[in-house]
């Protein structure tokens, strides 16, 4: 009969055994040895009916397919550009998946997406090797012209987002902010200067405490205590970043049609919410704990 | 004269007092603090990042890249030259074969992991202290590794079998034979093993048996200090 030594939600560190007996599985952060199996990373035990795996509590982010992450130019090649996903690989984002509109033959990249711009994206493809093609077609995928940008750990990820995007939601609301939570532990923030700095302070602290239960509640508590009241300003200024962007606007050929198609602004504007809703729904397995 | 009382009068299975941390260096993404008796090492764990120089990268897997260093004040009045020295050079490398047994970097192809260990002050037993940390560090960045190494010195100071020396015993007259050892706790297998001066083959048996419970009992505050960042 296989006897289980450790209980759900217990940190776990590696060579630690969890369970003896043929009766368990080993998934995902644990190993056989014989008739037990061990831990071989550091994380929260989940315990699945017969299934045991780690939630892992630190780590580097490994790239997995579909996930929308944020990433920063740090090369431009022949037809496409080098991202860093703030990982060990960067990505390549080619010239067919950088817009929905055509690139003229010989156009200037940099126009585009410059050197050190942050974009938000879509990994498309992981190869065995870790080479990763990237995409910045589809609603929601876009570049980030202002705003800040903060890393976390891509472990807190989930914790950050919460179930069902109830956590990221939640801070939205409060202070008023745009929030963009990148898989890859990226996040843009945009909003009043103030406002901000509150949710950067929020995100540090659930990073602080992402092992722990009730968190929600706790983040709950920190933002009563803390929420900075609305100024008019905070909808005007909201109001003026929704203004379309001036006549700089990068995709060169849009330029032209600009004028007789203001529709074309829209529908990008307009899928963005259900866009939101889309990644935080994806990250609702993983943000369970 | 034999060797009946030990300098510091710790018993001879004794080892010297042991405490140990993670998360001291925030920027890192793991660290550890090993501290036994006077000799203290900081371990830092980056990666997996981008392998330079490529010439190295394996595309197999990730490759695991560790740098013993003594810092110039470490010693024991005399000025420790920085840089790296063939002592350190061989260090470095023990420490990457010991704790390459444990590691797998099986899921980061083409990357590396860096571990940099300091030791700001030594007093014997610099490159097991060193083991311990980097371990704990290992662990501590998330890497996907079997178990931590443990790893503590035994030996013989003039005729009597002992457990972590420290520099006294290291440089007293007579017979004195210094061996360190790591091990893997769940399995018991050795992954350094090293020797200064000369032992016999009993005496040698007798000191690895002796440091059996000291292993285990290191494993168990590396485990608990790697539990304890997340209380």
């Amino acid at each position: 009969m296989g006897k289980l030594l450790l209980q759900d939600k217990d940190v776990i560190v590696p060579g630690e055994v969890i369970a003896e007996g043929m009766d368990y599985l080993p998934s995902f952060g644990t190993y056989r040895e014989g008739d037990k199996i061990l831990a071989n990373k550091i994380g929260l035990l989940s315990i699945d009916g017969k299934v045991l795996k780690i939630i892992s509590l630190a780590g580097r982010y490994l790239p997995k397919r579909n996930d929308v992450v944020i990433g920063k130019v740090i090369d431009i090649l022949i037809s496409g550009w080098r991202i860093d996903l703030n990982t060990a690989y960067s990505a390549v984002l080619p010239l067919q998946e950088a817009s929905f509109d055509y690139i003229q033959k010989g156009a200037d990249l940099s126009k585009i997406f410059a050197l050190d711009e942050y974009i938000v994206g879509k990994i498309t493809r992981v190869t065995s090797q870790n080479l990763i093609d990237f995409s910045t077609k589809g609603p929601g995928l876009r570049k980030l012209s202002s705003g800040r940008i903060i890393k976390v750990s891509s472990t807190k990820v989930p914790r950050i987002i919460g179930k069902q995007g109830s956590m990221v939601s939640m801070i939205k609301e409060t202070t008023g902010c745009k929030v963009t939570v990148g898989q890859n532990g990226i996040i843009w923030i945009e909003g009043e200067p103030a406002q901000e700095i509150l949710t950067i302070k929020t995100i540090r602290m659930i990073e602080e405490n992402a092992h722990k239960v009730g968190l929600t509640d706790q983040v709950k508590k920190f933002l009563d205590k803390n929420k900075i009241p609305f100024t008019e300003s905070t909808f005007k200024k909201n109001e003026e970043r929704r203004a379309p962007a001036p006549k700089d606007k990068p995709f060169v050929r849009t330029e032209s049609k600009n004028d007789s198609e203001p529709q074309k602004e829209k529908p990008f504007a307009a899928s963005k919410k259900p866009v939101e809703k889309k990644e935080d729904s994806k990250t609702e397995e993983k943000g369970e704990q | 004269m034999a060797y009946t009382k030990r300098l510091d009068g710790r018993k001879f299975d004794e080892t010297r007092k042991i405490e140990a941390k993670t998360g001291v260096i925030k920027n890192a993404d793991g660290s550890a603090f090993f501290k036994i008796g006077k000799t203290t090492a900081y371990a830092a764990v980056y990666g997996p990042k981008e392998h330079f120089p490529r010439s190295q990268q394996d595309p197999t897997k990730g490759v695991l890249r560790c740098n013993y260093n003594m810092m110039p004040f470490s010693g024991t009045g005399e000025r420790v030259r920085p840089g790296p020295n063939r002592r350190a050079k061989e260090i470095s490398m023990v420490t990457t074969n010991s704790l390459k047994a444990v590691v797998d970097l099986s899921d980061c192809p083409n990357a590396v992991v860096d571990v940099f260990i300091e030791l700001p002050e030594t007093d014997a037993g610099s490159r097991c202290a060193g083991i311990c940390a980097a371990s704990m560090a290992l662990a501590d960045a998330g890497i996907k590794m079997k178990d931590v190494v443990s790893a503590i010195a035994c030996g013989i100071v003039d005729g009597s079998v002992v457990v972590d020396l420290d520099y006294l015993e290291e440089a007293h007259e007579g017979d004195v034979a210094d061996i360190p050892l790591a091990m893997i706790p769940s399995t018991g297998e050795i992954t350094l093993l090293q020797m200064d001066g000369k032992i016999s083959r009993d005496e040698l048996d007798e000191a690895l048996k002796m440091t059996l419970e000291p292993l285990r009992k290191i494993a168990e505050i590396q485990r608990k200090a790697l539990k304890e960042r997340f209380k």
